[in-house]
């Protein structure tokens, strides 16, 4: 992959992909951040820059699409190049499923802050899951940028880390519930808050198994990890 | 029968000055003797890009390129009618008043075997010039280098220009012929099936330099390897029994081909 083609014309257009994900990537990572400032300070003016944004998530998905559609019909990449390319057309998607996630999370929170009820502690409840999803997404971007499969593979762990933090907004949003009926529907918008972020991480967690892919061409998806054998994921026994 | 393409895009960029066109073929039909072997074909060539021509055996992609620099003149009982149209002068180069030496100073061609003569490889790149009337040593040296440079060769064979050609391996044999052709200056380079008869590695060089070439001429290249097609063109031309089905920028002949035959062509359901 460090070699260059004898084709410059195809080294240009993969490094053209490549840079515009990163591209994505930036563009998605500062939504997310925003929309969680927003949240945070209850800044309307950001939030509907995020809502706005989102079109723009949108259009380099479709773009990055139609490139890479191009270079498998005129290139035919092979080995690493066709790994390439097929990891960034499923990171792709799963950048804009983040894009579609932050524009959710500022929604909610635009919701929240009109009918003007934060719950006492919501937003510091959902500090860490907002800081493990932030940091998930920077280091799989990371990881791509640099091609780095053992950046990856420490990220594909974390993804439980989120998991746990998820469980334990939605306990402490369904004490605030049973206590006091008028915090529900605050108290259902954080939860939604924090499915987002639990969502964010899994497809952080999607980016870096293609890094692992791309530089190993190992499909290390879908497995169980030896260390998470005693805790059973959401939604199995 | 012409799924005509490629107007709505390309006319925009025209339009833009983005693309211009370098030739034109109106109404050409040819026959071999008896054997109608083109079919009315109205196709642009557009200026400093690769156009490819592809088509399964027998579909007159080497006949219509062999029309450009009047090969068919050669022998007895070929028949042009119809133009193809040269700009910006606006000389039609099938007219029996042009006359066809000049118009393969004009119009170079490479062939699919390289085709050395027996002489030194200064002598070879220099030969059309010398034909030309050129005498000067200083102006054969420098455009034998430059031709030889362009066609990404000179390194090689700097030091050993006095040697016959055909010392060269094969892949340096066409990139030497690509010098002969591009030495004359011709503003148009016809290629057919120029790497047939390579190895992949001398094949990816000639594609990379076909690539850089369009810079400086015009290319019209006939190959039956659809992917080269791809690779190499701006744009494609599909053929078919001597007619030409569909004509339009690469990108969309191999995404989204407007006719079905283009599509089962590309796709190899052709049987």
């Amino acid at each position: 992959m460090s070699q260059e083609h004898i084709s410059s014309q195809f080294d240009n257009e993969l490094e053209e992909i490549r840079s515009r994900l990163l591209h994505m990537g930036g563009l998605v990572e500062e939504q997310l951040g925003n929309a969680l400032a927003g949240y945070g300070n209850a800044d309307g003016r950001l939030l509907g820059q995020v809502l706005v944004n989102e079109n723009e998530v949108n259009s380099l998905e479709i773009e990055l699409d139609v490139r890479c559609t191009h270079i498998i019909a005129r290139r035919q990449p092979a080995a690493s190049d066709l790994r390439m390319v097929f990891a960034i057309v499923k990171a792709t998607t799963d950048l804009e499923r983040i894009g579609d996630e932050s524009a959710k999370i500022a929604r909610v929170a635009q919701q929240i802050h009109t009918r003007g009820q934060m719950l006492p502690g919501a937003f510091s409840g959902l500090r860490v899951a907002s800081s493990i999803a932030r940091e998930m997404l920077r280091d799989a971007l990371n990881a791509y940028a640099r091609l780095d499969p053992e950046a990856a593979r420490s990220l594909v762990a974390r993804d439980q880390q989120m998991d746990e933090e998820f469980r334990r907004v939605l306990r402490e949003m369904l004490t605030f519930m049973f206590e006091d009926p008028r915090t529900i529907s605050t108290a259902l918008d954080v939860i939604w808050i924090a499915k987002s972020l639990e969502r964010v991480g899994d497809h952080a967690k999607n980016i870096a198994e293609y890094v692992i892919f791309v530089v190993e061409g190992t499909d290390v998806r879908h497995r169980r990890k030896p260390e998470s054998a005693g805790t059973p994921a959401p939604g199995e026994r | 029968m012409v799924s005509v393409v490629h107007r709505d895009q390309t006319r925009s960029a025209v339009a833009a000055n983005t693309l211009v066109m370098k030739a034109e073929s109106i109404g050409l039909n040819f026959h071999y003797g008896d054997f109608q072997a083109l079919k009315s074909i109205n196709m642009p060539l557009y200026e400093k890009k690769v156009t490819a021509l592809i088509g399964p055996s027998g579909c007159g992609k080497s006949t219509y390129l062999r029309c450009f620099n009047r090969m068919h003149d050669l022998y007895p009982g070929n028949r042009y009618q119809g133009e193809i149209k040269l700009y910006p002068d606006d000389t039609n180069i099938l007219h029996p008043a042009v006359d066809p030496i000049e118009v393969r100073m004009r119009i170079s061609m490479v062939f699919q075997k390289p085709n050395p003569f027996p002489k030194s490889i200064y002598e070879n790149v220099a030969y059309g010039l010398r034909v030309r009337g050129v005498k000067k040593r200083s102006v054969l040296d420098e455009k034998v280098e430059e031709a030889l440079r362009s066609a990404a060769l000179w390194d090689e064979v700097k030091h050993r220009l006095p040697d016959l050609a055909t010392s060269l391996s094969g892949g340096q044999q066409q990139r030497m012929c690509i010098a002969r052709a591009l030495a004359t200056d011709p503003e148009v380079l016809l290629f057919d099936e120029p790497t047939s008869a390579l190895d992949p590695i001398a094949t990816g060089s000639i594609e990379e330099l076909i690539s850089q070439l369009k810079a400086r001429v015009t290319i019209l290249i006939v190959t039956h390897n659809m992917q080269q097609a791809a690779r190499v063109s701006d744009f494609t031309a599909y053929m078919y029994i001597g007619e030409l089905l569909e004509f339009g920028l690469t990108d969309e002949i191999f995404v989204q081909p407007k006719n079905k035959r283009t599509e089962d062509y590309i796709t190899g359901r052709m049987g």
